[in-house]
């Protein structure tokens, strides 16, 4: 092997180039936020803009946060849950179609899903503050019906903000459960089918395993952002359907109470964490984490 | 294996058409297999013969026709409903299940309580039993290969189908797993249908063989049957080599068909003559043909032709293959086996042909000499 002449290496090697730019990035806009969210997490509480802040490791910052604030939590945390629930269900459906049903409208349906994008986040939740507005169609609708009474409304309820966040986060569900689905090789279905499964057990015991890393993908990429949103509440809910993102911001630009936004931003990171982590283990999807 | 092997079992297809939009997949196909017997559905890509497996498995349905397992009528049955299992082309194991969970699954759908035992016989059989808890994409191809057979075998079905099921591995493994499918074939004696577009692989396992191109079977009969009667271009071609030369019937006798071909008057026996008058190809296989230098006698009573050159030789070691111009222009293989009895002839050479009379075939002149060339893997 002496005469076989090895490509002479000039310092770093390329993939060490190539990751240089996402490496700056990520220690400019995540590890150093991250530091200093957790330095502003041990503040000492009785700081303010005017005598200035001072890190003591005040540990106390995170127990006295969930004392004041445990209710928003636990709440963003149900919402969020319902709202990925919804969209498990509904994004599921329809990947599936278009993932295997779609035939040429593939592309078209596609497009369709990421479409709302084009709009600003804020303008499409304000406009489902006009659908399920008092004097809307959706609420004259189900009042007519009955299912809602005369007096009753949609706007300033559970109802509105989970509605709100399902809409919100749906297409963060649909893509990644589209791109597991649409991998499969549809040669084990029919080969389930060959091996005496019908249809309904094919789905279940193939397909279904099969894109579980697009479950476990999708209820991360909508239930994160969800359990930290707070532009739903704030339009389309009231101060009882308040989520922790509401009170984190309120804390932070109104109260400047920095102490107390900075712990629950890490008591909610955390969770969160732990909440995922156990949900892909159970998925069977590790190779995510 | 629990039917009487009284062939009540038959597999038998009945004028089964099956029509895409744009175009007819297999035109009106009859065919029987009988119970027990290896059969293979031969033929170059885009035949029709997957697409007849696909009917047979319940994954395609006919557009008229039926197809029936002795006295049962499985046209429209569902594929989990039939008693048909298949070894796919690459395999199609589930890359979730490990490879016992994959042997089990057509039990455990059939609702089998005991799955061990008998998921540990199969494995046992296709001597994978150390394999059992990886997973199909820890395994070799062959290994991949006998995994899908164990899988469908479980389910002891009265015909099971094959579709390409050695087409993705070497030469060398092939030609392995060939014994290894014909061996567990006569050791279950269940009904194997086999499609294959590689006729070595056809004419090594198969009982029998239905040739077929563009929707149609062209011939079906036993390996050495085909090869040595082909009735048409297709089969001569596709199935091996083929020299066709055009000539024109004489004369027919009770026992021979006499034609001149190009000036030399060649018999043919009577039952390979599938042309009694006017125009027809004589054809005859390399290997029947023998060859020698102009003049030297050569040890065969038959048809004997002079005049040829020898254009290409190509020496593979068991045998030379010569490609001799004839007088008439056209290039005829014949293979000499490296007896020693016989120098090598050069490029050039002056050469007489001849072979023996029952060798040759005679067909119809109305089809196309070249036919089967092409597809032919």
């Amino acid at each position: 092997m002496s005469d076989v002449v090895a490509p002479r290496r000039r310092g770093p090697s390329v993939a060490a180039w190539l990751l240089l730019p996402g490496a700056i990035w990520l220690a400019l806009f995540f590890v150093v936020p991250f530091y200093s969210l957790v330095a502003t997490s041990l503040f000492d509480p009785n700081g303010s803009v005017l005598s200035g802040y001072e890190v003591t490791w005040h540990f106390a910052n995170f127990s006295d946060a969930l004392r004041d604030h445990w209710r928003p939590l636990v709440r963003s945390l149900v919402y969020a849950g319902i709202a990925t629930s919804f969209c498990l269900v509904l994004g599921y459906l329809l990947a599936y179609a278009i993932a295997f049903k779609a035939g040429r409208w593939k592309t078209l349906l596609l497009v369709m899903v990421i479409a709302p994008f084009f709009t600003s986040f804020l303008v499409r939740t304000l406009s489902w503050k006009l659908i399920l507005a008092d004097n809307g169609w959706v609420v004259d609708a189900l009042q007519a019906v009955h299912v809602l009474g005369p007096e009753d409304r949609l706007l300033a309820t559970p109802v509105a903000v989970i509605a709100g966040l399902t809409y919100n986060f749906l297409p963060f569900m649909v893509l990644p459960l589209y791109a597991s689905l649409e991998k499969i090789d549809l040669r084990l279905i029919e080969a389930a089918q060959d091996l005496h499964a019908n249809p309904f057990v094919a789905f279940f015991k193939v397909t279904w395993p099969l894109s579980l890393p697009g479950v476990a993908a999708g209820t991360m990429l909508t239930f994160i952002p969800a359990a930290g949103d707070y532009i739903n509440a704030q339009l389309l809910g009231s101060p009882n359907e308040r989520m922790i993102g509401n009170i984190i911001q309120n804390l932070f630009t109104t109260t400047g109470d920095y102490a107390a936004a900075g712990a629950l931003s890490v008591i909610l990171m955390a969770l969160i964490l732990v909440l995922i982590m156990t949900w892909v283990r159970k998925a069977g999807a590790e190779d995510l984490v | 294996m629990s039917q009487a092997a009284d062939g009540s079992r038959d597999l038998t297809l009945t004028g089964v058409t099956k029509e895409y939009a744009d175009f007819t997949a297999v035109k009106s196909l009859d065919l029987t297999v009988p119970q027990g017997e290896f059969f293979a559905l031969l033929g170059p890509s885009g035949c029709g013969k997957t697409t007849t497996l696909r009917m047979v498995a319940g994954l395609d349905t006919p557009t008229t026709g039926s197809i029936t397992l002795g006295d049962l009528d499985i046209t429209y049955a569902k594929p989990y409903q039939r008693p048909v299992n298949t070894v796919f082309q690459n395999y199609a194991l589930f890359p979730h299940l490990t490879i016992f969970e994959n042997v089990a699954f057509g039990l455990r759908r059939k609702g089998v309580k005991n799955v061990a035992q008998p998921v540990e016989a199969m494995l046992e059989l296709v001597e994978l039993t150390s394999q059992a808890r990886k997973k199909p994409t820890q395994l070799s191809g062959g290994q991949q290969q006998r995994v899908a057979l164990a899988r469908a075998l479980i389910n002891q079905p009265e015909v099971l189908l094959l579709d390409e099921p050695l087409g993705a591995l070497d030469l060398k493994l092939r030609r392995a797993m060939q014994t290894e499918l014909k061996r567990i074939q006569s050791e279950v004696g269940l009904t194997f249908v086999h499609v294959t577009h590689d006729q070595e692989e056809a004419m090594g396992m198969a009982d029998t063989i239905a040739v077929m191109n563009a929707g149609v079977i062209e011939q079906m009969g036993s390996p050495v049957e085909l090869y040595d009667n082909p009735r048409t271009a297709f089969v001569a071609n596709f199935l091996g080599r083929s020299s066709l030369m055009a000539a024109t019937v004489k004369e027919v006798t009770s026992e021979y068909v006499k034609a001149n071909m190009h000036g030399t008057v060649v018999s043919i026996p009577i039952e390979r003559a599938h042309v009694r008058e006017g125009s027809a190809w004589v054809g005859i296989r390399p290997e029947k043909v023998l060859i020698a230098a102009a003049g030297t006698p050569i040890d065969a009573p038959g048809n004997h032709i002079e005049g040829g050159i020898v254009t290409d030789v190509n020496y593979v070691g068991v045998s030379t293959e010569y490609l001799v111009r004839m007088p008439w222009g056209q290039e005829i293989g014949a293979f000499a086996q490296n007896t020693g009895h016989q120098d090598i002839l050069p490029v050039g050479s002056q050469v007489d042909l001849s072979w023996r009379p029952e060798f040759a075939f005679l067909l119809d002149s109305d089809e196309d000499p070249n036919a089967g060339k092409e597809e032919q893997a």
